[in-house]
């Protein structure tokens, strides 16, 4: 299988719509669940949101959304605005300009709103634990809420055992490891059954098979709940699994927008296509087109895609790594693929389930491949292989022309 | 040597037969200096909160005079505080120098820089994300302040046993606005500067190992309770 379905796979897989009304709580979805006719389109709206700092614009956002049931990945590199973004839209961080409202009624950004603030919950990258028991931990907001012990007492076992943290309730909270620790953070946020959850990422912090496990539970819980959800990650994969939709972030700006499948397959510019997982981008100029499909010369060869296009115009082909087949027969056997290149293998990158391949085209380009097909082709750094892939495969982005200086 | 062996022996003598005049000097001393310590407590806590939590112009200037106070010497305390209180000062109206209440409020004013310093500090010292992540649960900014001072409780504990030693056993100012009256405002660091001024060394040694002993045990106190709490 190529590993390439292995993202397509997710996709497939994932929930498109989660729908509920987003009180999470209890966690019999038909309990809770409002009939779709009376679900609100949008959950919380954002205008003209602008953070300014030292001077500098760190968050500048004409408009954000978040339907009720979603899930909404936010991901960027590091000071793209994410974490900016959702402090201010948890009411955490005073934007400098902007406004917003939740369920039709307006907020008041800045620190003011108490009553919006009780009726969300944010879950930071570092779990942020009070110096108590795991119970007392969880128990936190809903005692901060005025609820009585018994109460109390009454809710939280069952958002322990939810969270799988049930045997630690009396343990220290310094005592715990950083899985529990996040878990116990989770479990924390959810117990108050937020309308919805800001998360900045949660698990990044986390070895690989505590955060696979914690993933895990989490894309269960929410699922169980009906949370909506906004998470900044800066893992693609992790998007994939979980988000219902998409923003890329860069320069405290949202760059692109949108479902999960259009943001990775159809990325809006050169830096979104990086982000997103699009590892060969390549600048081109178009040479020729006809019926729908055009040749696009690129640095060291010439390349088809589809689209129409005027020779002479300015593209980036953007070809996804598990888009691109490797064989060793000159010319591939039985294949619709009508870009083939033949390469030499730079460097073979293991990467748990497959290998990255970087292969020598005359421009680079990356495929994924797995660990079955590289021993079945004998593939191995320095070999020759015939590299191919379809001209539906290349998402070309239009570039513009450069000023003139 | 001799002198030192009977005035030991004169000591345990004095504290085991519960001498009435030294009770009533180690009591005048617990009550004086707890006293002072919460007045302290109330006003470092919530000064040294403030401070810490809040943004403002000269906020550097205040961190350093709070720090800075934290090595008052107390003679220069019972100086001012007695020109304060003296007759024609400005707070000569209230009739308190020469009075427990005095040296409570010099006590109080030598410990409430210790706490106020080490309250900022602590509260400093706790995760940056942590007062956003209180109020992200929901909490009012009367509540958020409850929680980060419980979370700082431990090193808090120590603002308490710093404070209280550093009062319990400083004699300059609590003699200077207390003036040492027998049977009135007289407490152990006073009376153990008067005992040897006089020569009875007997009976200032007796003084001395019952302040080494209040301080000892209030300390020990505080301490198991950090320790318990302390994660381990």
């Amino acid at each position: 299988m190529n590993p390439g379905t292995h993202a397509e796979a997710l996709l497939r897989n994932k929930r498109i719509v989660r729908g509920g009304d987003g009180s999470g709580y209890p966690l019999d979805p038909a309990a809770v669940a409002l009939p779709p006719e009376s679900r609100p389109e949008i959950l919380l709206q954002a205008e003209n949101l602008l953070v300014r700092r030292g001077g500098a614009t760190v968050l500048d956002i004409p408009a954000f959304d978040v339907h009720p049931g979603e899930l909404l990945a936010l991901i960027g590199p590091n000071g793209a605005g994410k974490s900016t973004l959702l402090l201010t839209l948890a009411c955490l961080l005073k934007p400098s300009r902007g406004r917003f409202s939740f369920n039709g009624r307006e907020i008041d950004a800045g620190r003011g709103d108490v009553e919006y603030r009780r009726r969300i919950a944010m879950v930071f990258q570092e779990p942020l634990l009070f110096d108590a028991t795991v119970f007392d931990n969880v128990a936190a907001g809903l005692k901060i809420r005025g609820m009585g012990r018994e109460e109390i007492g009454r809710v939280v076992p069952g958002y322990l055992e939810l969270f799988g943290i049930a045997h630690l309730t009396k343990r220290s909270a310094r005592k715990l490891s950083g899985g529990e620790a996040q878990r116990t953070s989770l479990a924390r946020a959810f117990v108050t059954k937020p309308e919805i959850v800001f998360l900045d990422e949660p698990f990044s912090a986390l070895d690989p098979p505590t955060r696979e496990a914690l993933i895990g539970d989490f894309e269960r819980i929410i699922r169980e709940t009906h949370t909506t959800a906004v998470a900044s990650t800066h893992d693609q994969t992790e998007a994939l699994r979980l988000a219902d939709r998409m923003a890329v972030m860069n320069g405290g700006k949202i760059v692109q927008i949108g479902p999960v499948a259009e943001v990775i397959n159809r990325p809006a510019d050169g830096f979104v296509a990086s982000f997103v997982g699009v590892e060969t981008v390549l600048p081109g100029r178009v040479l020729r087109s006809s019926d729908g499909v055009f040749t696009a010369a690129v640095e060291g060869g010439e390349i088809q895609a589809v689209g129409h296009l005027r020779p002479g115009e300015r593209v980036l082909c953007c070809i996804r790594p598990e888009h691109v087949t490797l064989s060793t027969n000159i010319p591939p056997p039985g294949t619709s693929a009508r870009n083939a290149f033949p390469g030499t293998i730079r460097k073979i990158t293991p990467l748990g389930l497959f290998n990255r391949v970087l292969l020598n085209c005359g421009f680079d380009l990356v495929a994924y491949v797995t660990r079955q097909s590289l021993e079945t082709l004998s593939l191995e750094e320095g070999k020759r292989v015939i590299a191919s892939f379809k001209a539906t495969a290349v998402h070309v982005i239009p570039r513009q022309e450069p000023r003139q200086t | 040597m001799n002198l030192i062996i009977e005035g030991i022996q004169k000591a345990f003598f004095l504290i085991f037969t519960l001498d009435a005049e030294v009770l009533g000097i180690t009591l005048l001393s617990l009550q004086v200096s707890g006293t002072a310590t919460l007045i302290s407590l109330f006003i470092g806590i919530s000064v040294g909160t403030a401070v810490a939590l809040s943004r403002f112009p000269g906020r550097q200037l205040v961190v350093s005079l709070i720090n800075t106070g934290m090595g008052l010497p107390p003679v220069v305390v019972g100086l001012f505080v007695a020109i304060f209180l003296w007759r024609n000062g400005p707070l000569g109206f209230l009739e308190i120098l020469y009075t427990p209440t005095a040296i409570i409020l010099a006590q109080a004013v030598i410990a409430t820089p210790i706490v106020t310093g080490i309250t900022l500090a602590s509260i400093q010292n706790l995760p940056v994300n942590l007062r956003l992540q209180i109020l992200a649960l929901g909490a009012t900014r009367v509540q958020m302040v409850w929680l980060l001072v419980k979370e700082a409780r431990l090193p808090l504990l120590a603002a308490v046993m710093a404070g209280f030693g550093g009062i319990i056993s400083e004699v300059g100012a609590s003699i200077m606005v207390g003036g040492n009256i027998r049977g009135y405002s007289r407490v152990l660091t006073t009376a153990t500067v008067m005992e040897t001024g006089r020569g009875n060394f007997d009976v200032a040694i007796a003084l001395s190992i019952i302040l080494m002993l209040l301080a000892f045990f209030v300390n020990a106190i505080l301490t198991q309770i950090q320790q318990r709490e302390r994660p381990r």
